[in-house]
């Protein structure tokens, strides 16, 4: 595939002694949309994370587009401005009202005017429902809510890829249709998704593949309909079976 | 002098040295008042209306020095409160820059925090008044004023640092990593983001400290400063009136303290209960 936007190669991560990423390669198409699913404390975050620097991998490299993230001279706040994140517990900006929390970052990371930002803010809050909320502040709204701010916030970058980590994991049952419908609406538009879930309704709907990690390794990855259906390897069906 | 006093909301940090160990913190503060407490006969009440009670009452009764003292120390509160408000001013810069050096990932700078933080407050801050005073003030040609507010400042900007390093120690890490994952540097996203969050974390304990300088700052009477303490000391050592120079002193500062006391109490309570809708 050399339409790849996102090139991960032989990834190691050691925190201390623990080995959270023990070699993962993995390419991810433009348009594409991938699941990762694995037990918790496999290294799915730590992947994730890798991806924008949040983390510095201990070995091996990522390439955003043809943007190396590993290498000591990559100008890795242009490479994240294309890489949007949206994080399990939300992470909004709480002093600001969500209208800012939207539009601060293109107006002081890429010195869009005011107005321009505010105005594409705007249309990101119709986008995911939440035009009436404008002037609220995060404490003020439901965990749904939240999470679909930081979905425009991270969208207001106008990002290439958008890595999900449990977007949905610290919502109330009730919430988090409203959310993952944003993210289907997401994937049709053709954006370059990163999941982290175990909302098997999604995988279904919109994954074009899942990955099944385990232990800092890929164990095995495929279409969702045939990973869920008949996986190859014995971790995944256990592991499956407990989630499904 | 430290961030969890036991007035504390429960969602600070506590500074480095949490364990589970039960704790006492004593505080400079013991007097202010929970905000809940409406009695009448509250000890913040009595003091506080009893000390101006007092205050009006002897130079009514006892005319002879009371009214004589009371025209001649309050001059020295201009003093007292320039070297206070000034203090407190510089003690904010440096303890800024302090509390940044902290969590600086950079190591000297680090360094040099670490250690300008543990010497300070490992020194007496008579002993650094005099220092500043006698050995660096000839030095740096600093007249009285200007080395008392040097050597306050550079105290009180130790614990001042330690005070916005846990406060922003107290910020969650999620707010700076989505600032950066959406392309902020480190340093916009600390101005931006969690600097003006620590702010409302910070502000009580800072309101405790600039308490505790005014105190202090009767410590500069040593030095060739005329504040509140020096004219009771001057007014006494010719009139002999001890008692009665130093009882106006002490209920003077007393009134002071108290009062930005109840300032910093309720400025607390609401950031507590208010603080959260930002309106
Ligand atoms: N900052 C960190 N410090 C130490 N250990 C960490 C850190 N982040 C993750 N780990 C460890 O790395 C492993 C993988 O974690 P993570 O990537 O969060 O897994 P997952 O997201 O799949 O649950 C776990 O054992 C976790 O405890
Ligand atoms: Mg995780």
């Amino acid at each position: 595939m050399d339409e790849s936007i996102i090139r991960i190669k032989d990834a190691r991560k050691s925190f201390g002694h623990v080995h959270a990423l023990r070699g993962v390669s993995l390419e991810v198409a433009k348009g594409e949309v991938v699941l990762v699913i694995g037990p918790s404390g496999s290294g799915k975050s730590t992947l994730l994370r890798s991806i924008n620097r949040l983390e510095h991998l201990s070995s091996g490299e990522i390439w955003v587009e043809n943007d190396s993230v590993t290498s000591p001279h990559a100008d890795i706040r242009r490479i994240r401005e294309e890489v949007g994140m949206v994080f399990q517990s939300f992470n909004l900006f709480p002093h600001l009202t969500v209208l800012d929390n939207i539009s601060l970052a293109p107006v002081i990371v890429r010195r869009d005017s005011g107005a321009e930002a505010k105005t594409r803010a705007r249309a990101l809050l119709e986008r995911v429902g939440l035009s009436d909320k404008a002037a609220s502040y995060p404490d003020e709204l439901s965990g749904g809510q939240q999470q679909r701010v930081a979905i425009a916030r991270a969208l207001a970058m106008q990002p290439k890829i958008m890595l999900f980590d449990e977007p949905t994991s610290a919502l109330d049952p009730e919430m988090i249709k409203e959310v993952l419908d944003v993210m289907l609406d997401l994937a049709k538009e053709g954006m370059t998704m990163l999941v982290v879930s175990h909302e098997m309704g999604f995988a279904r709907a919109a994954a074009d593949r899942v990955v099944f990690m385990d232990e800092g390794l890929v164990v095995e990855s495929g279409p969702p309909g045939e990973l869920f259906a008949a996986p190859k390897e014995e971790r995944t069906q256990r592991f499956l079976e407990h989630i499904l | 002098m430290s961030l969890n006093d036991s007035r504390s909301n429960g969602k600070r940090s506590a500074p480095r040295e949490a364990s589970a160990a039960p704790t006492i913190t004593v505080t400079d503060s013991a007097l202010i008042p929970s905000v809940g407490e409406k009695s009448l006969l509250s000890a913040w009440n009595i003091s506080f209306f009893g000390a101006i009670a007092i205050l009006i009452l002897l130079p009514v009764l006892r005319p002879k020095p009371f009214v004589e003292i009371l025209a001649f120390v309050p001059d020295g509160l201009v003093a007292t409160f320039s070297v206070t408000i000034e203090s407190i001013f510089f003690a904010l810069i440096l303890g800024l820059l302090a509390g940044l050096g902290r969590i600086a990932r950079t190591k000297v700078i680090n360094r040099i925090a670490t250690i300008y933080v543990e010497v300070i407050r490992g020194i007496p801050l008579l002993v650094q008044l005099f220092y500043i005073y006698y050995a660096l003030g000839p030095l740096l040609h600093l007249r009285g004023t200007a080395s008392a507010v040097a050597a306050m400042s550079i105290c009180y900007g130790a614990y001042l640092g330690e005070i916005f390093r846990a406060g922003i120690q107290a910020i969650p890490k999620g707010q700076m990593e989505a600032a950066l994952a959406l392309g902020m540097s480190r340093t916009t996203a600390l101005w931006r983001i969690v600097l003006p969050q620590t702010v409302k974390v910070i502000l009580p304990p800072i309101g405790n400290e600039a308490i505790a300088l005014l105190k202090d700052s009767s410590l500069v009477s040593i030095l060739a400063v005329s504040d509140l303490l020096r004219r009771g000391r001057e007014y006494a050592s010719t009139t002999f009136y001890y008692l009665e120079s130093f009882t106006i002193v002490a209920l003077i500062y007393l009134v002071m303290t108290l009062f930005f006391s109840r300032l910093v109490g309720i400025m607390e309570a609401h950031l507590r209960y208010h603080g959260r809708k930002h309106h």
